[in-house]
């Protein structure tokens, strides 16, 4: 083991995970964002609404992340009109493109992770919530999307390791994240073991850190599902 | 004050699941401090009655009026609708309602359960509403409870949380939908007695049971439904003494 060389090579890649990690959490807060929405077009029982989360899910769900990622770079390039449009400043940007692609592919799976949360809200808890006088905007704050929130989060933890994983399909539009600058230290050096087990260690200790922080989170909104504490004393004395 | 009108009051109500008609023309009227219990078999419609008081059923035709105040309907291509959901989301703040299954929100405490409509839903003040959800939970025997989840409660312990987190809104009338029919035998009688501290208090319930001891001793008025018509109705010393129905005699008969 050439220790040196793998000290020299962390210290090459290290730069790239600030841009690793703004390509993950931008996409997955927007992606999230996306992923309410269509998730409620999907459940809102308009049909028009729920088709096109249906059709949604299904394309960017179902076709390879990097051909996404292509058809935005180099596809929408191609058009005179985007060239021409507003957008264009952004759509020329690689990074706006990894961010798009990321973001619209990250909302696909996420939908799906949020409707599953959405339905598992016990109908019983919201019929309480309807009894006592909630509209329909202060019941999903106060009532359904805590409830959805606590069942969707295992699932939502997956999803965002899996996003920072996917970021490093970014390194094939030019980015030098982590995989991108391991591409470029790999085409200088001709050693591909060491770089691509360093480069891998990176992300392996980013999703460690991001496992345990979904963790204390799952564990922080679910005291009621942990075994009760110990019985606690009247503050002011009742029967029991 | 003679003319005070009913706390609640149904006029010729039905009500339609597709094309069964589960009520069949109910007219009955609560005043302030009755306890009405609403018994019948399973089937008879008396839940569904119980909900078409606070809209989570909405009726097909006929009136429900809560204190004088008539909720508007109209007719539209899926059925009958409320004609305006604040007046509707209004009322129900005055009505409080008990379930069968409870239906606690598992993610807030008890207390947070019972402050929850006074504070996000009649906005009052979170100190006020704290104070006088101790209080509320003092009364039900829940007050060592407070801080507990409700899956850490027992099916009584859940009902008597249920039943703070109803009298937290303040409400006219009492609605309770079965409210010991999920417990277990001996959890009964905690619920029970505590409903019947409520109608010693002159509290208005609306009551539909299958507990004949409570129909019998607590309540002022005995509603038999069968079939989604009232086949009987009176005090409970002329129901149960002289019941003129014969399907009332034999449901009594078991």
């Amino acid at each position: 083991m050439d220790l040196p060389f793998l000290y020299t090579t962390l210290l090459t890649l290290l730069p790239g995970v600030p841009l690793t990690l703004k390509l993950a959490f931008s996409s997955v807060a927007a992606g999230a964002v996306l992923a309410l929405l269509l998730a409620l077009c999907r459940l809102s029982g308009v049909w028009p609404l729920a088709a096109f989360a249906r059709a949604y899910v299904f394309v960017f769900r179902s076709t390879p992340l990097l051909v996404q990622i292509f058809l935005i770079y180099y596809g929408l390039g191609q058009f005179r009109a985007v060239r021409l449009s507003a957008l264009w400043p952004i759509l020329r940007e690689p990074y706006w493109c990894a961010v798009i692609a990321l973001t619209l592919n990250t909302a696909a799976f996420a939908t799906e992770i949020i409707r599953g949360g959405l339905r598992s809200v016990p109908p019983g808890q919201i019929e309480a919530a309807r009894a006592c006088g909630m509209g329909t905007a202060l019941r999903f704050r106060r009532i359904v999307l805590p409830l959805a929130v606590r069942q969707a989060l295992p699932g939502y933890g997956n999803e965002v390791i899996l996003m920072v994983k996917a970021t490093a399909l970014a390194s094939t539009i030019t980015l030098l994240e982590v995989t991108g600058l391991a591409a470029k230290l790999i085409s200088e050096t001709y050693r591909a073991i060491e770089v691509f087990i360093v480069a891998g260690a990176i992300y392996l200790l980013i999703n460690f850190v991001i496992t345990r922080i979904i963790q204390l989170l799952e564990y922080a909104i679910s005291p009621h599902l942990r075994p009760p504490p110990f019985p606690v004393i009247a503050e002011k004395g009742g029967t029991a | 004050m003679s003319s005070k009108p009913p706390a609640v009051r149904l006029a010729d109500l039905r009500k339609s699941f597709g094309a069964v008609e589960v009520l069949k023309g109910i007219s009955l009227a609560a005043h302030d401090g009755e306890v009405v219990s609403i018994l019948g078999s399973s089937g008879s419609g008396k839940s569904t009655l119980l909900r078409c008081i606070n809209l989570l059923e909405v009726p097909s035709s006929g009136e429900v009026a809560i204190e004088g105040e008539v909720i508007r309907l109209r007719q539209t291509r899926h059925g009958t609708r409320p004609a305006d959901r604040r007046q509707v989301d209004r009322l129900r703040t005055q009505i409080g309602m008990v379930f069968q299954s409870f239906n606690l929100w598992s993610h807030m405490t008890v207390l947070e359960n019972v402050i929850e409509a006074p504070v996000h839903v009649q906005r009052r003040p979170r100190a006020e509403c704290v104070a006088e959800a101790e209080a509320i939970l003092e009364k039900v025997g829940m007050a060592d409870r407070r801080d507990y989840y409700p899956a850490h409660l027992s099916g009584g312990q859940q009902q008597r949380a249920a039943i703070a987190r109803a009298l937290a809104q303040r409400p006219r009338v009492m609605l309770f939908d079965e409210p010991t029919s999920a417990l277990d035998p001996e959890l009964v009688g905690e619920v029970l007695r505590v409903m019947r501290a409520l109608a010693e208090e002159g509290r208005t319930m609306l009551v539909v049971t299958h507990e004949m001891g409570f129909a019998r001793d607590v309540s002022s008025k005995v509603v038999f439904l069968h079939k989604g018509v009232i086949e009987e109705q009176g005090t409970p010393g002329e129901v149960f003494g002289q019941a003129r129905s014969q399907r009332f005699k034999q449901f009594l008969a078991g």
